[in-house]
Parts: C-alpha cells; sequence; structure tokens
C-alpha cells in the first residue's frame, strides 16, 4: 500500500460510516487494560475494546486468540478454575466486574451465555425457562408463565413448544434446543447476551433462525457472539473484533472489517491467507 | 497484493489469478482494437477497419465469459476484502473494457467513412491524442494485471494532457470547417473520432480508480484533473468590419 502515503489521498472519498468505529457509541461494556492469565500463560494482553448498547458485536480469530478467554471474564466464570486471574477494568453498568466483592449470580443474571452445543437441563420445557427466573425472582404462577410465553416468543420458538411445555426439553430438535437455551438466558432478562459459537453444531436453517433471532434481540440485549463463521460475522454483527494471540488487532463495524481491514493481519485472516 | 501470502486454499488462489488473465486477456484485444482502428484511419487501411468491426463481438463474448466467472467466484468463494474488492472491481473495470471496444468499432466505421470523402487532412494531431490514449489504456490494464496503484495514479493523472490534446483538435477542426464547407462531412466524423478517444481516455481513468480502490481499499479523490472544454465552446464570429 505505498499509495496510501500520498496525502491528499487519504480517506478521501471513503462514507464516513467506514471511518468512525462503533466503539464511539454508547458501551454497554467498556474494557480497559484487560490482562488474562492461565497461570503463567499471559491470555489477554491490555485489551481495550467498548461494546455499544444494544448492537451485536462479534469476536472473530484463530482457536487460541483470546476470544473465548474474554467472553469467560464477562461473567467471570473463570472463577471457578483455581490459578486463572483477570487484571484491569472490566465495566458493566458502571461497576468494575472484576474487582473482588462482586456478587456473581448478580453478575450471572446481567450478563447470560449461551454455548456451543445446546445445554438443556433434563427438565421440562417450561422448568428450563424459568430455573433462573426462580433463582432471582419470587414470582407467582400467573407471572411465571407471562415470563416463559415473553422468553419462549422472544426466542422464536412459542409457536413451536407452546402446546407441549412439560414435554421434556431432551426430545426438542438441536435448533430448538438451541433456541430454548436462549430463552432460559434471556428469561431472567440480562443487559448483555454473550454467545459462544451458538449455531457451530446446527444446520444451516436452524443457523439462520438464530441468525434471524439475534437480530430480533439486539433490540433489547447488548450481544457480544464469539464465530468461526465469517459469513455469520457479516450477517449478524454490527461490529467485529479481531484477535489473535492474545491481543485485540482491530474492531470497527462489520461494513469496514470485511470490504476494507485496516490492519494485514485481519485482512489475512479473513481472506484465507493466514499462517 | 503481489506480496501477500498466499491463500490456504489454493483453488482460490488459481481461481483470483485465472479472473486477472481473463481481464488481462480481454484488455488485450481491447488495446489491438483502438491500437487497430487508429492505423486504419491514419494508413487509410479499409482491410484494417473491416476487421476491428468484425472482431468487436469478440470482446463482447469475453466480457459475459468473465462477468459469469466473477459471478460463480461470488456464489462459491463469498471473498472478503481486498479479494471482494478484486471480484467487484473486475466486474466494472470489464464494463469500461467492453465500451472501450465499441469506441475502437465506432472509430474504425468513420475511417471507412473518412478515406471516401477525403483523404487530405493532417491527422498527426488526431494520431499524437490516440498515441497518448493507448498509452494510458495499456498502463491500466497493466496496473489491474499487476494490483499496482502507482500505475494507477499515474493514469489518473495523465488523462488532462488528453484533454488538452481535445480541446486543440476540436478547435482545429472547427477552423477547417469554418473554412471549406465541403470540409464539414470529414471533419464530423474526426470531431466523433476526436471524441471517441477522449472518452477511451476517460474509461482507462475509471479502470484506474477502480483498481486504485482494489488493491488499497481507499478512493481516489472525487476531484480529478480534468480539461475538456469542449461542452462550453462557441466560436466567436470575426468583429464585423
Amino acid at each position: 500500500m505505498k499509495a496510501a502515503s500520498h496525502e491528499t489521498m487519504t480517506q478521501a472519498g471513503v462514507p464516513a460510516e467506514l471511518t468512525s468505529p462503533l466503539i464511539d457509541e454508547a458501551a454497554r461494556v467498556s474494557i480497559r487494560n484487560l490482562n488474562f492469565y492461565y497461570g503463567a500463560t499471559h491470555a489477554l494482553k491490555d485489551i481495550n475494546i467498548d461494546y455499544a448498547d444494544r448492537k451485536t458485536t462479534a469476536m472473530i480469530g484463530p482457536s487460541g486468540c483470546g476470544k473465548s478467554t474474554l467472553l469467560r471474564v464477562l461473567n467471570r466464570m473463570y472463577d471457578l478454575y483455581p490459578g486463572q486471574r483477570a487484571e484491569g477494568e472490566v465495566m458493566i453498568g458502571g461497576q468494575n466486574i472484576i474487582e473482588p466483592g462482586q456478587n456473581l449470580n448478580q453478575l450471572r443474571r446481567r450478563v447470560g451465555m449461551v454455548f456451543q452445543k445446546p445445554t438443556p437441563f433434563p427438565k421440562s420445557i417450561y422448568e428450563n425457562v424459568i430455573f433462573g427466573v426462580r433463582l432471582h425472582e419470587k414470582l407467582s404462577k400467573s407471572e411465571l408463565d407471562e415470563r416463559v410465553e415473553w422468553a419462549l416468543t422472544r426466542a422464536a420458538l412459542w409457536n413451536e413448544v407452546k402446546d407441549r411445555l412439560s414435554t421434556s426439553a431432551i426430545g426438542l430438535s438441536g435448533g430448538q434446543q438451541q433456541r430454548l437455551c436462549i430463552a432460559r438466558s434471556i428469561a431472567v432478562r440480562p443487559e448483555v447476551l454473550l454467545l459462544d459459537e451458538p449455531t457451530s453444531a446446527l444446520d444451516p436453517i436452524s443457523t439462520l433462525k438464530i441468525e434471524e433471532l439475534i437480530d430480533e434481540l439486539k433490540r433489547d440485549f447488548t450481544i457480544i457472539i464469539v464465530t468461526h463463521n465469517m459469513q455469520q460475522a457479516g450477517r449478524c454483527a454490527d461490529a467485529v473484533a479481531f484477535f489473535y494471540l492474545g491481543e485485540l488487532v482491530e474492531v470497527g463495524p462489520a461494513s469496514q472489517i470485511f470490504t476494507a481491514p485496516r490492519e494485514r493481519r485481519t485482512q489475512e485472516y479473513i481472506t484465507g491467507r493466514f499462517g | 497484493m503481489a506480496e501477500e501470502p498466499k491463500h490456504i486454499v489454493s483453488s482460490f488462489e488459481a481461481d483470483l489469478k485465472r479472473l486477472r488473465d481473463m481481464i488481462a486477456a480481454m484488455g488485450g484485444l481491447v488495446e489491438q482494437a483502438v491500437t487497430d482502428a487508429m492505423t486504419a484511419l491514419l494508413q487509410h487501411d479499409p482491410d484494417i477497419a473491416t476487421r476491428v468491426v468484425e472482431n468487436d463481438p469478440k470482446i463482447d463474448v469475453q466480457e459475459r465469459q468473465v462477468e459469469q466467472f466473477a459471478v460463480t467466484l461470488l456464489a462459491l468463494r463469498q471473498p472478503v476484502a481486498d479479494d471482494l474488492r478484486q471480484v467487484v472491481s473486475a466486474l466494472k473495470v470489464i464494463t469500461d473494457l467492453e465500451r472501450v471496444g465499441d469506441y475502437a468499432a465506432n472509430i474504425a466505421k468513420r475511417s471507412l467513412v473518412i478515406n471516401r470523402v477525403a483523404q487530405g487532412f493532417a491527422l498527426s494531431g488526431l494520431g499524437q491524442m490516440a498515441l497518448l490514449v493507448q498509452q494510458n489504456l495499456k498502463t491500466a490494464i497493466d496496473a489491474v494485471g499487476e494490483a499496482d496503484p502507482q500505475k494507477a495514479i499515474a493514469v489518473w493523472r495523465a488523462d488532462q494532457l488528453v484533454d488538452d490534446l481535445y480541446n486543440t483538435i476540436f478547435r482545429e477542426l472547427i477552423t477547417y470547417m469554418m473554412e471549406d464547407a465541403r470540409s464539414i462531412s470529414a471533419c464530423a466524423h474526426l470531431l466523433f473520432i476526436a471524441k471517441n478517444l477522449e472518452r477511451i481516455g476517460d474509461h482507462a481513468t475509471n479502470i484506474a480508480e477502480l483498481t486504485y480502490y482494489a488493491v488499497t481499499g481507499q478512493n481516489l479523490p472525487d476531484f480529478r484533473p480534468k480539461g475538456d472544454l469542449t461542452s462550453a465552446y462557441v466560436h466567436a464570429p470575426p468583429a464585423a468590419q
């Protein structure tokens, strides 16, 4: 890109949306100088990133780049494992959630998570949805019924299961189970929804249903999705963050990342010229 | 792009190279058409002129082949970043090339008429303009094949010279027509030929701009050195004695 140094041409004619990254918008989650260690291994290095409120941010990068680790920091899942520690600032709703003394149950209500493989509990569909709600709220039977219908409707599953709410969730198809897990996460009305490769075990149609759902849900929730599917990141995400070897290489609007990434490493990764 | 690492999927690498090769081949045909059309005019050779006109459909066929290949690449490979820019700009470059082919065929047709009605004009100005346009077209096509933004900028800057020559030829031909009404028919055709060359220069500039974007991800500025003043030209009649 020798010519890019030519002064009059820098950024000329590039639409504003391609030059101003989404991080200028109101952030729901703000990360500053975050470092994370698995024992002696430095897994995340000086991460600074803002996740815009009610937008979808996709995190991409090769296996081991730190994107799933970052997801695990956001709801302090790493606390379950000794020897893992985070340093820095992860602000969610005005609180640094990695400081000691946090109420982790409350945090995990505010920051929901859906995993790669559907993880329904061996209980009825109804019980799966209200499992978390029961932990955090005291609701009457009719209020619980309302919440179940609300969550299943928002998760685009209500019409398919409304007549068999008391049957086991294990009998649902993979795509339905994943939407049930999303319903379970949003039933407690979180602020942030973390999705860790939520469609990698699903067929293409189920995948598209989840993607449509993500588009719907971002009106109410801040969504952070880890995906290995570049097209999925392009289809679902407003912003895309590329991680490599524990560093955040580049973050920007999906339209910019997939047409004209600023960093060479990003370009090599998304075009498949890596390594 | 040339110094970038290769794609992990080598068949994708091969597809992108094939796309560049197809454009280079089409560009070669178009360059030849422009050169032949001007030879036909300057050397009064109707055989060459006829060949240019007959060969034009081959350029159209190549355009469709490149277009189909590029659309297939988009559908099957789903390219992003510089690969995406390369495929999309290829789709636009071939439209420019196809138009240049049309202008070359038009010059060839007009050369046949000019050969019939008059052969006495000094055509050196047109010849000079054609050389410059051919050079720009060649550099633009090379810029595509070599993914060279510097060549693209060179073409983008050089177009003003083409416009300057066009203005001169325009005035010269108007003067001929003023002097001798019998020359109007031939001069009108020569005016169109000059205009065709000027348009070919513009298409070469388009190709350069597309290539610059494809390679760097940035656009050249919206303003570009332009010098075609003929659309506002009025020949002032001599003052009354």
